[in-house]
């Protein structure tokens, strides 16, 4: 693998990063398994796009992104909480909704941002080669958000969210409004996956209605290769082991891809992250019978 | 004081399945009082708990606890005046939380919870301090998650965290139930510790009649929904777990055999 190979997928690592703390959010914290990120990645690309071809500051259209991504969240919290539709199907519900929305969004499927500001252009041609820059920019990002996150988390308020997701019926006997816990926690995550959205855009030069596709399981990927390598105990290791995943998934990725001997292609890689997800899965279950026996 | 006005509670009302689970049960606790409930499976006392809790809203009738009606009050919004334990171990805490991370929770039990660290260094002090007191040598495990306790110790420590937040009513539902013989007694001393300490207005439901007189200074019996037996005072002290079989039997108009749950001792 090249360099500019390597530096490349730590860069998409770092952007996935954010989809995976929204989606330990959802699926860890609160226990909320949540499809909607597939629409909400593209969407968060389709915003900022828009935004910065209509002249807005990048940073602004990305956080315009991110309220964009909260409220599809709050659609499939509120399909759930308010019609008790099960928490998977409302999340199917919206995801599918987000594909019209994304293309009504853009106007057509495809957006492209050349030549146009983004987040990144003040950063660019001061020494640092435009390849490095960009992950460099993302890993200030990332680690910004994951102290965010963090800081919540043990927060009185990030540990109500905790509670709703391991007790409910205990979170509610301490007084807590489980319902209000879940609009807020599925609208965190989506605003998070959409703002990952929103970076993909600005550092690729392009929105995509199909970049959704898989965003989930990538995330999913992530989350569990992170709590495979570090462990689930401490929040803060947790959330490290989700931006660690994140990155380790796209050069294991990059390897499978790029290794002659494998014989694969780009178009095989659908089926390469199926499988290394479900590796993932299994290798726990598989530690743990080794260790057993 | 609580007052529950005649409640009526029927489930699935109008479906082949309807069933009448509290009938017009009326029911003045004074402050500070302990009071003990009994009755058989299905006679309606996990019913009036879940009417007191919130769980469950009553047909009829208004539940008023302190100063204020609750009757419509969903379980996380009455959550301020009432402290629970429940009968399962795993229900009233969070086996994938430490045991310091549920006593922040329980801390905060009834109150806005803001941007604060759960556990800043004098709240840390604090859970320690009181979890010592058990004397169950749980004060060097604060950051264990609560999965990894025993059944005991996790009502134990269910027990710390209903005394973590003021409260108007202490509920407890059959919360020695699934606990061995000596942690039960364990647990029940307890109880009855922190009860007397706080002079907490505590309803206990149990299935042990034993129990029932020995904890306490009222006890009701349940049936049917309806509240059969209500004895306190003189009447109370005089009265022997023999004679309470003796009245169950009298109101139930049958001999006890269908009641294989029932524990005498």
């Amino acid at each position: 693998m090249s360099q500019i190979a390597l530096w490349g997928a730590v860069e998409l690592g770092l952007v996935y990063a954010f989809v995976a703390l929204g989606v330990y959010l959802a699926f860890r914290v609160l226990d909320f398994p949540d499809l909607t990120v597939d629409g909400t990645f593209p969407l968060g690309a389709a915003v900022t796009a828009v935004l910065i071809m209509a002249g807005v500051n990048p940073w602004v259209s990305a956080f315009v992104a991110m309220l964009a991504g909260a409220l599809a969240g709050l659609v499939t919290a509120a399909l759930n909480v308010r019609f008790k539709i099960l928490n998977l199907l409302a999340s199917i519900l919206t995801m599918i909704a987000l594909f019209s929305v994304n293309l009504r969004v853009m106007g057509r499927p495809n957006v492209a941002l050349l030549s146009v500001d983004t987040m990144l252009t003040p950063f660019y041609g001061n020494g640092l080669r435009d390849f490095m820059v960009r992950p460099l920019f993302l890993l200030v990002l990332a680690i910004v958000a994951l102290i965010v996150v963090w800081r919540y988390l043990e927060s009185d308020a990030g540990l109500a969210m905790r509670a709703t997701g391991a007790n409910a019926r205990m979170a509610r006997a301490q007084g807590i409004n489980t319902d209000r816990q879940i609009y807020l926690g599925i609208a965190l995550s989506n605003a998070l996956v959409a703002l990952g959205g929103a970076l993909f855009a600005q550092t690729n030069g392009f929105a995509d209605v199909t970049s959704g596709v898989g965003t989930i399981v990538v995330g999913l990927a992530a989350v569990i290769i992170g709590e495979t390598l570090f462990g689930t105990r401490r929040i803060l290791i947790a959330l490290i082991g989700c931006v660690v995943g994140s990155i380790l998934y796209r050069i294991a990725i990059q390897l499978a891809l790029s290794s002659d001997s494998l014989g694969l292609q780009a178009s095989d890689l659908n089926l390469v992250t199926a499988v290394l997800v479900t590796f993932a899965l299994v290798l726990p279950r598989l530690k743990r019978g080794v260790l057993s026996s | 004081m609580i007052v529950l006005d005649n409640i009526h509670v029927v489930f699935g009302r109008g479906t082949p399945l309807e069933k009448k689970a509290l009938a017009g049960v009326s029911l003045t606790i004074k402050e500070g009082a302990f009071t003990t409930v009994i009755g058989s499976n299905g006679a309606g006392k996990s019913t009036l708990l879940g009417v007191l809790a919130g769980d469950v809203i009553p047909t009829e009738g208004s539940v008023r606890i302190g100063t204020s009606d609750v009757t419509k009050l969903p379980t996380a919004a009455r959550a301020g005046r009432v402290a629970r334990v429940f009968q399962d171990p795993l229900a009233g805490s969070c086996g994938a939380l430490s045991i310091e991370e549920n006593l922040a929770l329980a801390y905060r039990r009834g109150q806005r919870r803001g941007l604060k660290l759960a556990l800043g260094h004098q709240r840390r002090k604090l859970f320690r301090e009181r979890i010592a007191e058990l004397d169950l040598g749980l004060e060097n495990r604060m950051s264990d998650r609560m999965a990894m306790l025993s059944g005991g110790q996790r009502q134990a420590v269910s027990l710390v965290m209903a005394m973590m937040a003021s409260c108007d009513v202490l509920l407890l539902d059959e919360h020695t139930a699934a606990l061995d013989p000596g942690m039960a007694e364990f647990v029940m001393r307890l109880t009855e510790k922190i009860v007397g300490a706080n002079k907490l207005t505590t309803l206990m439901v149990t299935h042990s009649m034993r129990q029932a007189l020995d904890y306490g200074d009222r006890t009701i019996m349940l049936h049917g929904g309806e509240i059969v037996l209500d004895v306190e005072g003189n009447n109370r002290r005089n009265l022997e777990v023999e004679d309470l079989i003796d009245m169950f039997r009298r109101v139930r108009g049958q001999t006890l055999d269908d009641d294989e749950l029932l524990i005498a001792e």
